[in-house]
């Protein structure tokens, strides 16, 4: 069984919750008991219908207002895999965790009202997602019911999706229409009675049929090294292992590999999974690495191999979603976490505010509010070895670490 | 949850098969033990903190699990999982720290709950918080899962909580990509949920491929129960209330989790083997929590007992 990691996202009362609460429903994932208490809250609530939305929404404060604050983490499965739903709350003001929710998926489903088509929002959660780079889009066109089923109105709404789509520069991209309606299972998973002039997939056939990958895509090996096994026992003595996770490429035996930052070569001797040693690993396995020299290694240095060296800079420029109440500034300072390194980051320049509704827009500014999304440059305090997050999803983000409340501040994408 | 990103023809050499919740779990305990400076395990003797020692011993091998392991032992736990839990330990040479909730009874720092659902789940906290501060523990690694219950669907990974050990629900780090900010100010500690991802299902399935010894409890077995509210209870023990018209019987049973005997009932179930448990967990139509009186107390019990630093 392999795992589809999916984030949803939707203005308010687009009914991401109940999209997500039908599929729960439908696909036989809601367990008896949980049924039974969506059933007994829905009617204490005086609602005629099962509200599928109470499956979901776990804080209390979202319960009492009927809205989704925080990311919620949903799993179910069908006969061919597992799914883990991130579902990402849909104001304005909580962009961050869109960016959160969609930072570990390969599918983001976008969710459209179909009375009122595409709204600033839907620009916006499509904006991130290409940002982000998530692979798989699927816009749910919702609450059909209350558009009579219509056909023609649904195609007025394939165009203007087709008309934001054609603007995005992310190509590789795969992009899928469907019209839904979660409150009465139209499309979700079963196969609308309503709309027979639909005669594409339902929801769940067209996820079923995405290929999962890793999140972080096929891309050049990069090994960061998270900390350095040393038993010291008799049985090993003199072991030093490197453990790490392999992110991009896969690593072998024998493989000529250099370290960063000090640019010493040596060469793969062992990979350990445990208490087992293999000729190879794939990405996305953690593992342990002995070398055949002995070498000066700690925790943040990496290991590449010797042909494909990432870009080793002092200063770097990047799209970055701010996430913090407190604005960025320009000449203020940062802790600045790029996968397992910390080093301290100078805010040199906040250039643009970038507009998310694909108008091309940019601001020049001085600073970034929370949920704006903008350009900076940054300098650095030890160089950093990275590349592009077009080239390397795992090796061109980073987040920035805010060094008095050591909250993450903002998450960062590299140009 | 097995994806090789790999050709098929390369199968017959010896390739490591990713299992990606495998290696991420591993990535975390190692982001514990590099970014803090007193690391702990919480171990409840339950499936999920056993599932939680294997993957830390891989994480680490060969050398040892480099942290301790705390048990907050409620007085109410099934003798089995006492046992089990010392076994394991001795097996492995690890380091065991016990902190009793009835010293705090006995010193009147809380009071116990009386009644038909009287449950010392709720003294837990107060024993935990106390450890935490005794011995100075900057992270506590514990096996909840988001498949839980709703307000853990909420929970990050690297989950901070403050001097009370509070939970501040609507303020949480946002957690992206891989990376996890393990940074804190004074006073502050982590919780930290290296299997966050698994379901129910996930753990089972694991547990029978790495064949991996849990306590007796969990396979079918004859004991002494009663029945109410349509569950059933052991009535093995005196810590378990049971009303004089409640009638025990004698029934196959297993329990699905191992919370304290007060509040943890029971399942009708002939599976004796991990085969079979995997086998009936695929088709139970009631989920793990279901059997466990504590959550059932309100809507919002979970969210409530975790913002005041319940596990």
């Amino acid at each position: 069984m392999d795992v589809l990691k999916i984030a949803t996202a939707g203005s308010v009362d687009d009914g991401k919750s109940t999209l997500i609460g039908r599929i729960l429903y439908d696909t036989q994932s809601l367990t008896d008991d949980k049924l039974e208490a969506i059933e007994r809250n829905s009617k204490r609530k005086g609602f005629d219908y099962l509200d599928f939305s109470l499956a979901t929404d776990g804080l209390v404060a979202e319960r009492e207002q009927g809205i989704t604050i925080d990311v919620a983490h949903i799993y179910f499965s069908t006969q061919q895999r597992s799914y883990i739903i991130a579902d990402t709350p849909g104001h304005v003001e909580y962009t961050r965790n869109m960016v959160t929710g969609a930072s570990t998926s390969q599918v983001a489903i976008i969710l459209i009202d179909a009375r009122k088509g595409v709204i600033e929002q839907t620009l916006r959660h499509f904006y991130i997602s290409n940002l982000l780079r998530v692979k798989d889009i699927v816009f749910a066109v919702n609450k059909m019911d209350l558009v009579d089923y219509s056909e023609e109105k649904y195609l007025a709404l394939f165009d203007e999706i087709q008309t934001l789509v054609s603007k995005t520069k992310y190509k590789e991209q795969h992009i899928t229409c469907i019209p839904v309606s979660a409150l009465q299972g139209d499309n979700v998973v079963k196969k609308s009675a309503n709309m027979s002039w639909y005669t594409g997939k339902t929801l769940i056939e067209h996820l079923e049929q995405i290929q999962p990958q890793d999140v972080y895509e096929e891309a050049q090996t990069r090994f960061p090294i998270q900390t350095v096994i040393r038993p010291k026992t008799s049985d090993y003595h003199d072991f030093r292992g490197y453990a790490g996770k392999l992110y991009g490429g896969d690593l072998a035996v024998g493989d000529e590999i250099t370290i960063l930052p000090s640019g010493t070569q040596s060469t793969i001797k062992e990979i350990y999974f445990y208490d087992q040693k293999f000729e190879k690993a794939g990405r996305g396995s953690s593992l342990t690495l002995t070398l055949t020299d002995d070498v000066n290694v700690s925790r943040g240095d990496m290991i590449v191999k010797a042909a494909e060296k990432p870009t080793v800079e002092k200063e770097l420029k990047a799209t970055i979603c701010w996430m913090d109440k407190k604005p960025l500034t320009a000449n203020t300072k940062y802790s600045l976490q790029h996968g397992v390194n910390n080093v301290l980051a100078k805010i040199v320049d906040v250039e643009t505010i970038e507009e998310t509704n694909f108008s091309g827009e940019k601001t020049e500014a001085s600073q970034l509010q929370l949920n704006e999304i903008g350009v900076i440059q940054l300098k650095l305090s030890k160089p950093l070895f990275f590349d592009s997050y077009e080239k390397n999803k795992y090796n061109g983000g980073f987040i920035l670490i805010d060094l008095q409340t050591n909250t993450t501040a903002g998450v960062g994408f590299i140009k | 949850m097995w994806i090789a990103f790999i050709n098929e023809e390369e199968m017959t050499e010896n390739v490591l098969q990713t299992n990606i919740l495998e290696s991420e779990a591993i990535y975390i305990f190692r982001e514990v033990v590099a970014q803090f400076e007193k690391p702990v395990l919480l171990f409840s003797g339950g499936k999920d903190s056993i599932t939680l020692v294997r993957l830390a011993q891989k994480a680490f091998f060969p050398a040892k699990i480099p942290f301790p392991l705390l048990h907050i032992d409620t007085g109410h736990n099934f003798p089995e999982t006492i046992e089990f839990r010392d076994r394991l330990v001795q097996k492995l040479g690890l380091e065991l720290i016990v902190r009793n909730v009835q010293d705090n009874i006995d010193a009147g720092k809380v009071t116990e709950e009386t009644g038909k659902y009287a449950s010392r789940n709720m003294l837990q906290t107060e024993t935990l918080l106390d450890a935490i501060e005794e011995f100075g523990f900057d992270a506590c690694i514990g096996g909840a899962r988001r498949d839980e219950e709703k307000a853990r669907a909420k929970e990050r990974i690297f989950s901070v909580r403050d001097d009370f050990g509070q939970w501040d629900e609507k303020n949480q780090r946002p957690e992206v990509f891989d990376m996890l900010n393990g940074k804190i100010n004074l006073g502050q500690n982590v919780r930290v949920f290296p299997i966050s991802n698994w379901t129910e299902l996930d753990v089972w399935s694991y547990i029978e491929k790495e064949q991996i010894e849990i306590p007796s409890i969990y396979f079918a077995h004859t004991r002494a129960t009663f029945l109410r509210d349509g569950l059933i209870w052991s009535a093995d023990d005196e810590v378990v209330y049971r009303e004089e018209d409640e009638k025990i019987e004698e029934r196959v049973i297993r329990f699905r989790t191992v919370g304290d005997m007060s509040c943890t009932a029971a399942v009708l179930s002939n599976a004796y083997d991990i085969a079979s448990v995997v086998q009936e967990i695929r088709q139970s139509t009631i989920s793990e929590r279901g059997a466990r009186i504590d959550d059932k107390r309100s809507e919002a019990a979970m969210e409530k007992r975790k913002q005041q630093g319940y596990f």
